[in-house]
């Protein structure tokens, strides 16, 4: 048989600059210079901060709850001084059967010039970059990807890690030697997905963990550098961080699952990070369902890490805005 | 009717074992001779076809075809359909009956087939096997079957019940026809876009699993040898559009068993896999999807080895606002009438060396004997005068804007062609020249 070579080719998409749909579109280059603007953005005095996007339109376009992501979305262009509006699902045209290509051309005649969406469909962000040729950050699409999401635990490591100071640049190199252990519903994750195809191209080693029905065998397609342990205690004995999923109970569809078992065999609670990883970071992305996947001790114990994500996830999201929008110098 | 000449061209017909320079005269809708070069010189015909450097071949024949008609004409209807055949060579297709309202009685099947759609090339039909495809009740198959049926099939979906296939296999071994089988264990597919496999995973899309085509080719498989040992029947099952080494490997077996089974392939299942899907394209959408390597070359060994029948394109137009949606909610299919001969001479003629010959057999030869088609897929003397001439060395590149289909919803946009189609004639009548 001839090689893959005589598969007919498919010519690919182009998107606007500064849209964010899929962390595998970022360089290490570029991941490493929104690291930079995050710092220096941190950095910055209210006043001069808010002169960044002063003026700018952003759209948030929200088909799915959300807590974090949208606030601090929100938050992030409002301290950068741009004018934002939120469209849900639940609250306009969407309802009444508006398609994702009208929903994003009404918004571009109403002067957005940046989109930022959650959709419960995954491949939606591209969808809307393709047809509104604006720049679109992918704020969680369906099962697939969330990019912010990734950047902001990647920040969040680094800080944990090596300190501040350490988390303005990243290369291939600057995870050697760290095993990211993330466990749960991997199936169902596009915070498992972003992370596990970023963090190893910065040389970290990702570990997925969590019951077959859960976490695939096709998991390992995700990057090099990705394995699949079963056994949650073996894996936490080599992690530096242990990344904890919530079930998602809206996307099981029909799946199964012995609750008890579950907690039984993958719940991070005390006794089992004291045994098996008493140094590791803890994070997790919310929401988490304290009880379940862990227990409230090491949420709110000093390994948690898990509010500095939600920190870090308003520092990152304001680069990502301002690159996004092509602001002067970035 | 006006006679036409076909001259100077290298005449390629499977079915009379002839692959040498040839003339033609088509004369009544009929071939009224086939002479050698030069023979023909002194006949006065109302329209003369140059073929020097050309091949002249059987009208190509496709057994699965969407027309869209009736019910959803801003996608196709049956004159833009069969527009697109005939510029890609086609002189005969068969229209599947997921039209709305569903073709499952006498009266749609006529309306269907009436001169008044205004089909270009030949039209014929499978209508359902069952009432509204509904998989419940069987159709009358017998007067179906009388009004020109040339097979039975629930197409989109499968005949899902085991008792309803099993006498749906009877009823159309009665009949002398065909049931063409969607093989999909719909039980197994809810709510999947795409092949199941580490690409789904990547993307986050629920993939269906190679088994669910499998387990409805065993089961169907299974059901033959029944009714073969209990009825006393031989009933001829065509699995459509096969896209799993596994499915290929059941009707190997089938086939070296003795049992009546035919299928085909589609162009996009031996010429693209899924990681065609790349950034959610959904021109790279169908049922059923572009699968893994290993099963796109298992495709490609069965054209070659001959357990793969027929190519068949399974067109399937969609409006562009349908497939500009978010990836799980647009529909599947393709469009694929234009661009079934340039991927079947590029991808197996070129690619892997299969002699023309054989591939104007698995595209015209064959699907015409599957639907017992009388007097095509072949060019002897009183033969239906379906012919395609085309250039079997001429690369060129598709483009979806210049298609004759109402729809653009095709990967190949812009994709490598090989051998273009020169002249179309149906029942003797050119209905397309390049």
């Amino acid at each position: 048989m001839r090689e893959a070579s005589e598969v007919v080719a498919v010519s690919g998409s182009r998107y606007a600059p500064g849209s964010l749909l899929s962390v595998a579109h970022l360089t290490v280059d570029e991941v490493s210079k929104i690291l930079a603007q995050t710092a220096r953005i941190a950095a910055m005095q209210y006043g001069a901060r808010s002169q960044i996007l002063a003026g700018r339109r952003i759209a948030l376009l929200f088909y799915e709850s959300s807590t974090r992501t949208r606030t601090s979305f929100e938050l992030a262009a409002k301290s950068l001084g741009a004018t934002t509006t939120l469209v849900s699902d639940k609250s306009s045209s969407i309802e009444k059967g508006e398609s994702l290509k009208d929903t994003g051309l009404t918004l571009r005649a109403l002067g957005a010039e940046c989109i930022i969406l959650r959709h419960p469909a995954s491949g939606a962000p591209f969808v809307l970059a393709r047809e509104t040729g604006l720049p679109v950050l992918n704020a969680g699409d369906g099962m697939h990807e969330h990019p912010s999401q990734a950047l902001l635990d990647l920040r969040t490591m680094l800080t944990r890690l090596y300190g501040a100071e350490r988390a303005t640049a990243v290369d291939e190199r600057s995870l050697d030697g760290i095993t990211v252990v993330i466990t749960g519903d991997i199936l169902h994750s596009r915070v498992a997905r972003s992370n596990a195809m970023l963090l190893t191209r910065l040389g970290a080693r990702v570990i997925l963990c969590g019951p077959a029905k859960l976490l695939p065998e096709d998991a390992l397609g995700l990057a090099p550098g990705v394995e699949i342990e079963r056994d949650f205690d073996r894996a936490l004995r080599r992690a530096q961080v242990a990344m904890m999923l919530r079930i998602q109970r809206e996307r099981l569809a029909g799946l199964e699952l012995d609750l008890d078992d579950y907690i039984s065999r993958y719940q991070l609670n005390g006794e089992r990070l004291a045994a098996s990883a008493p140094k590791a970071l803890v994070m997790h992305p919310g929401p988490m369902i304290r009880g379940l996947e862990l227990s409230g001790d090491v949420a709110d114990g000093r390994q948690s890490a898990i509010e500095e994500q939600v920190s870090h996830g308003l520092a990152i999201r304001s680069a990502l805005l301002a690159r996004a929008l092509g602001a002067n110098g970035f | 009717m006006s006679d036409v000449l076909v001259l100077n061209g290298r005449l390629v017909d499977p079915a009379n074992r002839v692959d040498a320079p040839h003339d033609l005269l088509l004369r009544d809708g009929r071939v009224a001779a086939v002479e050698a070069p030069g023979t023909l010189n002194g006949v006065q015909a109302a329209e003369t076809i140059d073929a020097v450097g050309m091949i002249v071949a059987p009208g190509l024949v496709d057994v699965h075809v969407h027309l869209r008609e009736p019910g959803q004409t801003y996608k196709e209807t049956i004159a833009t359909g069969t527009a697109a055949a005939a510029a890609g060579g086609f002189t005969s297709v068969v229209a599947m009956p997921n039209t709305v309202p569903v073709n499952d009685t006498v009266a749609k099947l006529e309306w269907m087939l009436d001169a008044a759609r205004g089909s270009v090339v030949k039209l014929f039909a499978m209508p359902a096997a069952t009432i509204g495809s509904m998989g419940a009740k069987l159709t009358d198959f017998d007067a179906l079957r009388n009004a020109g049926a040339v097979g039975f099939t629930d197409d989109g979906k499968p005949v899902l019940e085991d008792q309803v296939m099993r006498a749906a296999l009877v009823a159309a071994a009665r009949a002398e026809v065909p049931v063409s089988q969607h093989a999909e264990d719909t039980r197994m597919t809810g709510g999947c876009s795409m092949n199941a496999g580490p690409v789904a995973f990547r993307l986050g899309l629920r993939g269906m699993p190679v088994e669910a085509e499998a387990r409805i080719v065993d089961r169907d498989i299974q059901l033959l040898r029944e009714i073969e040992r209990a009825d006393g029947l031989r009933p001829h099952l065509h699995v459509q559009h096969v896209s799993t080494a596994r499915a290929m490997e059941a009707i190997r077996h089938a086939k070296r068993e003795g049992l009546h089974v035919t299928c085909e392939v589609a162009p996009h299942h031996f010429a693209l896999t899924d990681e065609a899907v790349g950034d959610y394209n959904t021109h790279a959408k169908m049922n059923p999807p572009l699968r893994a390597e290993a099963d796109r070359e298992a495709m490609v060994a069965a054209l070659l080895d001959g357990t793969a029948d027929c190519i068949a394109t399974d067109h399937a137009p969609h409006a562009a606002h349908e497939k500009e949606q978010e990836f799980e909610r647009a529909p599947n299919g393709i469009t694929g009438l234009e661009t079934a001969l340039g991927l079947a001479l590029r991808v197996l003629h070129r690619g892997h060396g299969l002699p023309l010959a054989r591939v104007i057999s698995l595209m015209s030869t064959t699907p015409a004997g599957i639907t017992a088609l009388a007097g095509r897929g072949a060019l002897g003397v009183g033969h239906f005068a379906d012919v395609v001439v085309f250039d079997a060395g001429a690369e060129w590149r598709f483009d979806a804007k210049a298609s004759r289909s109402k729809s653009r919803n095709t990967p190949f946009d812009g994709a490598e062609m090989l051998g273009c189609v020169k002249a179309t004639i149906c029942e003797g009548r050119v209905v397309y020249r390049g």
